[in-house]
């Protein structure tokens, strides 16, 4: 068991700055996922980690061991999970978690023992002798967790390891992994791009974009309180709504933030609940089954209806009609307003 | 105008066009000689006659009791499996260096290419300088590095001469078996390596543990090209020992050519030429399955 320690990280490849000056504290047994589009840098993060890429500069501790040298990956301490799972085609599964066990010269007996008890964990165990080419995807992933858990690692590093599952199974897929996580409490580092893994998953998220970290916190800090207009835009779907407005008793060139969810009809709302109102100009209403999406524009008094399209999202409780091309009453409670800098997009008190 | 069906609207009659040039020449060129050449082996026949008399199987009867047939199918069966072996190991070697990337990568891999492009002629020509009795530069080399006393008579010791074979027709093959497991260790994914170094394996392991595995089936179609190179080539025996000394060197093909052409006889001739066929094709299949078994995880 170990945290992990990075001091200002980086990669360069030629001209692109990849991992750009990283720093990040990992607790011990902690999950915490690297949310963040691809390119953002978030992959080549954890390849440094695992010792598969080799940084620029900066430190990384796994533990108290720097390793961010000629510490091969082997001697990191780390277990991976691939994307591909990256299963060893020709070994069956038996063989496929035994691996690292071999590769570490533990002794037959022990082998046999430790891959059961690891099938046994993922109830797998009917599958040992077969091929992974005869697993559906769900099976290899359960394979791939398997051969990493068998090492007994300080760090377990995970890449996108429930993109390549179908949207059904990624549901208990993630359950899975996120109970397996709590049961054997090992520190864990998982790159996604899904933010609804990410949030679903990380006691922490770090947001990333082009080498930066923008935002670290647990999901609720990282979606309630986002700290720039990326991470605003990028967590939460749809994201956030960003409204300049010109209202005299805020700072000029302030935007306004609002989740989808908290923009609602006006009638919504009681009487003595402090809310600030908009004209919305309703031009489109999309039914989801469990919501319904609004699409529009807000009007403000004496100018033309702003082009940024704002969304409504509106539980299917409110059975409220809102007929499309006309203009309503909306209103968002102002403890969930948020205010940004236009110019720099950083977060502002009002 | 109405519009009309052209013949590139025909896909079976314009597949049957562009097919037909390819199937000809196979025919005309390799189907009927290969044709002619069993129903040769089956006569008595001789050059410089057009008698054709019906032999039955003498032909095969008189070389099967002959020791020089013997000797030379049994050279035959130590040159293809030997040159294989040899370059199964070196193509796999060269293949992991030229996978690296260094200075010079590119200018390494068309050197390396070079045999392959080199006709066999010229090359073996090279080759009998190398060996040669008194100037060899493989015996000069082992003199001055104090590896060797003594002479090696490359090419006038049978044992000698047939090693020095094994080593021109690996070296012709080489290149070729290391540009196609080449390719196949490029379709290796790279995960799958990575995950080895994580799971701990050093290099042997994942060399003998993952990587050669997943490069049977290739290296499999490398090693059948190779034998059925080695197995029918005439230009390298020929000219590097002529079959000598005292016929001790010949291989089915260059045997086939001093009986048929060169002593007239055609049936027997064409009867040491196809006695190879029935071996060429076990092996052929031998391979394609053991390549199609070895397929990712097939079984």
């Amino acid at each position: 068991m170990a945290g992990i320690e990075i001091r200002n990280l980086r990669k360069h490849f030629g001209d692109l700055q990849a991992v750009d000056g990283v720093n990040l504290s990992i607790r011990d047994g902690e999950f915490l996922v690297l949310l963040g589009s691809s390119g953002s840098g978030k992959t080549t993060l954890l390849r440094m980690i695992a010792g598969l890429e080799r940084p620029t500069s900066g430190e990384i501790y796994i533990g108290d061991q720097r390793v961010d040298g000629d510490v091969p990956p082997r001697a990191r301490g780390i277990a991976m999970v691939f994307q591909s799972y990256a299963l060893y085609p020709h070994r069956t599964v038996f063989q496929n978690i035994a691996f690292p066990l071999e590769a570490s010269r533990v002794p037959r007996k022990q082998i046999d023992e430790k891959v059961r008890w690891a099938a046994e964990l993922f109830s797998i165990t009917r599958y040992l002798d077969r091929y992974p080419r005869q697993l559906s995807g769900g099976e290899r992933q359960r394979v791939a967790l398997c051969r990493a858990l068998v090492r007994d690692p300080k760090v377990f590093l995970l890449d996108e390891p429930l993109a390549n599952l179908d949207a059904k199974l990624r549901n208990t897929a993630r359950d899975d992994l996120k109970r397996f996580q709590r049961q054997i409490q090992t520190t864990t580092v998982y790159v996604t791009h899904d933010q609804v893994e990410a949030m679903g998953l990380g006691d922490r998220i770090v947001v990333m974009e082009h080498g930066k970290v923008r935002q670290i916190g647990t999901p609720q800090e990282v979606y309630e309180d986002p700290v720039d207009t990326f991470v605003a835009t990028f967590v939460g779907q749809p994201p956030m709504n960003l409204l300049e407005t010109r209202d005299p008793s805020l700072p000029a060139r302030t935007l306004l933030g609002f989740r989808p969810e908290h923009f609602l009809p006006r009638s919504v709302f009681g009487p003595t609940e402090d809310t600030r109102t908009f004209r919305f100009a309703v031009r489109r209403v999309e039914y989801l089954g469990s919501d319904r999406y609004v699409y529009g524009s807000v009007v403000e008094t004496g100018t033309a209806p702003a082009e940024v399209t704002i969304i409504a999202k509106l539980p299917a409780t409110i059975a409220l009609p809102i007929p499309e091309g006309e203009t309503h009453e909306f209103a968002v409670p102002r403890r969930a307003l948020r205010y940004f800098d236009a110019d720099t997009g950083l977060k502002r008190t009002p | 105008m109405t519009p009309r069906r052209t013949i590139a609207d025909r896909e079976d009659v314009l597949g049957a066009i562009m097919l037909a040039p390819s199937l000809a020449y196979v025919i005309l060129l390799v189907g009927v000689p290969f044709a002619f050449a069993i129903l040769l082996s089956f006569s008595d026949a001789t050059a410089g006659s057009l008698h054709f008399g019906w032999a039955g199987l003498r032909n095969y009867a008189a070389i099967l009791g002959d020791p020089i047939f013997l000797r030379a199918l049994r050279n035959s069966a130590i040159v293809t499996i030997g040159s294989q072996v040899l370059v199964v190991m070196l193509a796999t070697a060269a293949a992991q260096v030229l996978r690296a990337t260094f200075r010079g990568k590119r200018f390494a891999r068309f050197v390396l290419l070079l045999p392959w492009a080199v006709p066999v002629s010229l090359a073996a020509i090279a080759w009998t300088w190398i060996f040669d009795s008194t100037f060899s530069v493989i015996n000069w080399t082992l003199k001055a590095a104090g590896l060797m006393h003594g002479w090696l008579y490359w090419l006038g010791d049978p044992a000698l001469a047939l090693l020095a074979i094994i080593i021109v027709q690996a070296w012709r093959i080489f290149p070729f078996a290391t540009v196609i497991v080449l390719a196949g260790l490029a379709s290796i994914p790279q995960e799958i390596v990575e995950a080895a170094i994580v799971d701990g394996a050093g290099f042997w392991r994942r060399l003998f543990q993952v990587e050669l595995p997943l490069l049977l089936p290739v290296v499999a179609v490398a090693v059948l090209f190779g034998v059925v190179y080695t197995a029918t080539d005439l230009g390298v025996v020929y000219i590097l020992t002529g079959g000598g000394p005292a016929n001790t060197t010949h291989v089915l093909p260059t045997l086939a050519f001093q009986r048929g052409i060169l002593g007239a006889d055609l049936g027997q001739g064409a009867a040491i030429a196809v006695f190879l066929l029935p071996f060429l094709i076990v092996v052929a299949v031998a391979m394609l399955r053991l390549a199609r078994h070895t397929e990712v995880g097939a079984r």
